[in-house]
């Protein structure tokens, strides 16, 4: 059996998880009866957190996670299967399971599969989360709740949880591919119940990106807590949110979300080719406001959503899906882009080793524009402002999306008034892509998130300037 | 492997502990298929087999926990070191522990089914084709389908301690998805249904094939709403959705940390008088039924809610004792993570009247479709509640223009104290919850100004 990690001490080189010459033969056995394409992916996942809640270090939980999965595509039929046993029995077993589940029947030569490697180029890592003692970690969750505690009496509950993962994959294809990549995240959030006279409020910060320890370096945990404890206590004050339709103003960072779901979800490949996305058939329209440049960008920084190839051993890329209002392209994974006779934008992702891939965002953005953000929020007579919004959800089909409002305020007169209570914004994707007013100067990325599709959960970021919406419907109680 | 060989395995590692040390082991082994097919095709299939332990220490109150997708023997070792290891760095509490023995018995219940295994891909394969070529057949209308699912797994777990206590369980499940969709002008509607059995033969394609074509084709032409105030009428899958997120925050661990609008409320009544909810893993018809929950007590029934008052929460071993009400046996987990309280085969109790008739007795009110954003719309500290909607307008007992495009916003705490109406017709949906339709009234819909 190949040990998985053995050459792992060097943090900018991916371990081989598996010899070569077994990933050759695997290949050759998977395509032996004639498939038109095979590939082998090969995952170890190393996951480490600390959680505090209730002012006590609950528990530290470690998860090791190793395996393989392996596809094989005949026609239009795709078979998978995925074992945990890396050994050469394992991977042929799980290699004839595919191909039996691809219902490939032909008699084919014996393929000659031979690997070439490409380079790698794994992510930023200067610190190793995994060679930073326990302690620490502890010391700096105990930081964040002393802090946040010490914003006000009316804190009720902090609980505060750090994070860390290191994925290698190895990916190689009947095609001849053979890449690694190395990818190592680092998260901190903190979590503040206030309590008042009209009940619990709740407020948070979360920061991620890929890299190491160094994380601590770009943020300061005491400033997080800070943020979560006083975003907590001043909705403690707020009033319940509008209802009906108004214009909304986004402030930069989390507002990303809004454009996550509104298109980028419609602008997947695998959904555009079935009907299911709004934006089927529209490339080379105008789609949205002129001021609406959208990208798609896996090479980005350290952001969440980074990495240097896909799971299916493409490299990353930066991909401009709508330029200046006008749809230019869809995002692409291997296998559409395949039927399709065209190149994989990079955007093929999966869960796990577990997981057939399909086409994932990765760090998703609005381009920055020209307008300061105060001219937006005073061009508003009466709407909402949000400063951060929560999760979203979207129908690609329908264009219809939501996403929460986790810290908002009225705007009155072009100014910023009343704290508002949390509630959900409605609109549909292509709709509000027509209506952006303005888009403000002030570029920020949001925090990191998790986004799911048909059950799987990946990385992403997203990020926006401060932008105007003509009119959403805002859900609160307010009449 | 069967949950005896499975108990071997987490037993050797528990015999390993030392002196002041509990350890509990979990480990779990399964098997699965997943079918999708597309345009009379299969589009990918999927065979699984899959392994997990997950190791939980405790050393004088000090919790440390660790877990892998492997039974070997080099990571079950691995595993338990990193666990005692995780246990040197947490902070002691008194109540923390592994679950006791405390003398309930456990409830025989069959979950498996031999036909799981049994049945030829083949005709797995059909159950999801079949499926597709039903829904694209059973209304012009519908345009295409995104995606058919078919899926079954078997599952075999087991647990052991230091306390003595052991279990192990098996059981299988399948189901069926499908989401249809139907152009609209220059938008597309869509209708998502699915269903879940412990084996295919019980599957209820009728049910999907129904659900899935009429709520797609009867939101044709739908509309945004203008701003006002309706009766909510949910049928069972929603009203599982809501009354499921409502009974979440009954949760030991929520109350004793001050994160439920529901603390100190017991005796109180914090409902309408035709809610009565009732957590009941020992009823084996319920699709949430089990013999053990997830620290290896039985299961048993826990009265929630009973007439719109509450009767308790729903204890893990650690808020068990942390309360002084001791484990309600709802420890729920999988096997890589640790347990903490949770709902296991909530069941709502019946009314009278049938969807139609709830129906019927509405004035203004709105029979919904489908909930949207409920994990970034529902705050379950505060209870405030805020979601996307979809469905058809109800006027005078009838049901009129379809509407999309707008919100339903109220507070958890409100919602149960406006439920006007329970229906008597229960369905067991696939998540383990029971419920007939019911009726909530006077919601605050966001639509057009």
């Amino acid at each position: 059996m190949t040990q998985a990690g053995k050459n792992a001490d060097d943090p900018n080189k991916p371990a081989d998880l598996v010899d070569r010459e077994l990933v050759e033969h695997v290949l050759s056995a998977a395509t032996v009866r004639g498939a038109d394409f095979a590939e082998v992916f090969v995952e170890d996942v190393d996951r480490g957190s600390v959680n505090l809640d209730d002012g006590r270090i609950e528990s530290l939980s470690s998860g090791r996670d190793r395996g393989a999965g392996i596809r094989v595509v005949a026609g239009k039929s795709t078979g998978f299967a995925h074992t945990a046993d890396l050994s050469t029995r394992g991977l042929m077993a799980a290699a004839e399971a595919a191909a039996d589940a691809a219902k490939v029947s032909g008699d084919a030569e014996v393929r000659q599969i031979s690997l070439d490697r490409r380079s790698d180029v794994p992510g930023p890592v200067a610190v190793r989360p995994a060679d930073i003692e326990k302690s620490t970690k502890v010391e700096l969750l105990r930081r964040a709740d002393e802090i946040a505690r010490g914003r006000g009496d009316a804190i009720s509950q902090v609980a505060a949880r750090y994070g860390e993962s290191r994925r290698r994959i190895l990916v190689a294809n009947s095609d001849g591919v053979l890449s690694g990549d190395d990818q190592t995240r680092t998260m901190f959030s903190v979590s503040c119940v206030a309590s008042g006279d009209a009940g619990l409020q709740t407020g948070s910060e979360t920061v991620g990106l890929s890299i190491g320890w160094e994380l601590f370096d770009r943020y300061d945990v005491e400033q997080l807590a800070s943020n979560a404890a006083d975003r907590a206590l001043t909705k403690l004050a707020a009033r319940p949110a509008p209802s009906g339709t108004l214009p909304v103003v986004i402030g930069p960072g989390s507002g990303g979300v809004l454009f996550h779901e509104a298109c980028g979800h419609g602008l997947e490949a695998d959904l555009v080719r079935k009907g299911a996305s709004a934006f089927a058939g529209r490339l080379g329209d105008e789609v949205a406001s002129p001021l609406v440049t959208l990208i798609d960008d896996g090479t980005m920084g350290d952001e969440w959503g980074r990495y240097a190839i896909d799971d299916e051993g493409h490299p990353a890329g930066r991909n401009v899906l709508i330029e200046d209002g006008v749809l230019v392209d869809y995002l692409w994974d291997g296998l559409r882009a395949r039927e399709e006779g065209r190149n994989s934008t990079g955007n093929g992702r999966r869960q796990s080793y577990r997981h057939l891939p399909m086409v994932r965002m990765t760090n998703t953005y609005l381009a920055g524009g020209s307008t300061e953000p105060a001219d937006i929020i005073a061009s508003v007579d009466e709407g909402v402002y949000v400063a951060r919004l929560g999760g979203g959800q979207v129908n690609t089909a329908s264009g219809d999306f939501v996403f929460g409002m986790v810290e908002a305020y009225l705007i009155e007169n072009g100014q910023l008034t009343a704290p508002l209570r949390e509630g959900q914004l409605i609109g549909n994707g292509p709709k509000v892509l027509t209506q952006i007013e303005a888009v403000g100067n002030d570029f920020e990325m949001g925090p990191p998130g998790t986004c799911g599709k048909d059950g799987q959960g990946v990385p992403v970021g997203d990020g926006v300037p401060t932008l105007k919406v003509a009119e959403l419907t805002i859900g609160g109680t307010a009449s | 492997m069967t949950p005896e060989e499975l108990l071997t395995v987490a037993s050797r590692v528990v015999e390993k502990a030392g002196n002041d040390e509990q350890i509990e082991v979990a480990c779990s082994h399964g098997r699965s298929t997943s079918i999708r097919a597309y345009e009379g095709e299969v589009e990918s299939m999927t065979t699984a087999e899959s392994h997990a332990i997950g190791v939980r220490v405790l050393v004088e109150g000090r919790e440390g926990f660790a877990s892998a997708g492997s039974l070997d023997d080099d990571v079950v070792g691995e595993m338990l070191a990193e666990a005692r290891d995780n246990a040197r760095f947490a902070e002691a509490d008194p109540h923390v522990g592994i679950a006791k023995p405390d003398g309930v018995d456990a409830v025989d219940i069959d979950l498996w089914r031999d036909s799981v295994a049994e049945m030829p891909s083949a005709d797995k394969i059909d159950l999801a084709l079949n499926l597709e070529r039903r829904v694209r057949d059973a209304d012009e209308r519908i345009t295409g389908v995104r995606a058919v699912s078919y899926g079954d797994s078997m599952g075999s777990f087991a647990l052991a301690s230091t306390a003595g206590i052991t279990a192990a369980t098996r059981a299988t499940s399948a189901s069926l998805s499908v989401q249809a969709l139907a152009l609209d002008g220059d938008r597309t509607q869509t209708g998502f249904a699915y269903d879940g059995a412990r084996e295919p033969a019980d599957l209820d394609a009728d049910r999907v094939v129904d659900r899935a074509v009429s709520h797609t084709v009867d939101l044709l032409g739908s509309t945004k709403p203008k701003t006002t105030t309706v009766d909510l009428v949910l049928d069972p899958h929603l009203a599982a959705t809501v009354l499921g997120l409502v009974a979440g925050t009954l949760t030991g661990d929520r109350v004793l940390k001050g994160r439920s609008p529901f603390v100190d409320r017991v005796d109180e009544v914090i409902a309408a008088e035709t809610l009565t909810l009732i957590d009941d893993p020992t009823d084996p018809d319920s699709l949430g039924a089990d013999s053990h929950d997830g620290e290896g007590l039985a299961c048993r029934r826990i009265p929630l809610v009973e007439q719109g008052v509450l009767r308790g929460y729903l204890h893990d071993s650690y808020t068990g004792r942390r309360s002084g009400a001791g484990s309600t046996g709802s420890a729920v987990r999988s096997t890589r993570g640790l347990p903490s309280p949770g709902l296991q085969a909530l069941s709502v109790a019946p009314g009278e009247g049938s969807l139609e008739s709830l129906i019927g007795g509405v004035t203004e009110g709105l029979l919904v479709f489908n909930l949207a954003g409920l994990h970034s719309g529902v705050n379950p500290v505060s209870g405030d509640f805020s979601v996307g909607v979809s469905g058809r307008m109800i006027r005078d007992g009838q049901l009129a223009e379809p509407v999309n495009e707008c919100t339903i916003a109220s507070t958890l705490q409100r919602l149960l104290l406006d439920i006007s109406a329970v229906g008597g017709e229960v369905i067991r949906l696939p998540n383990g919850v029971s419920t007939p339709p019911i009726v909530i009234g006077g919601v605050a819909l966001s639509g057009a100004a």
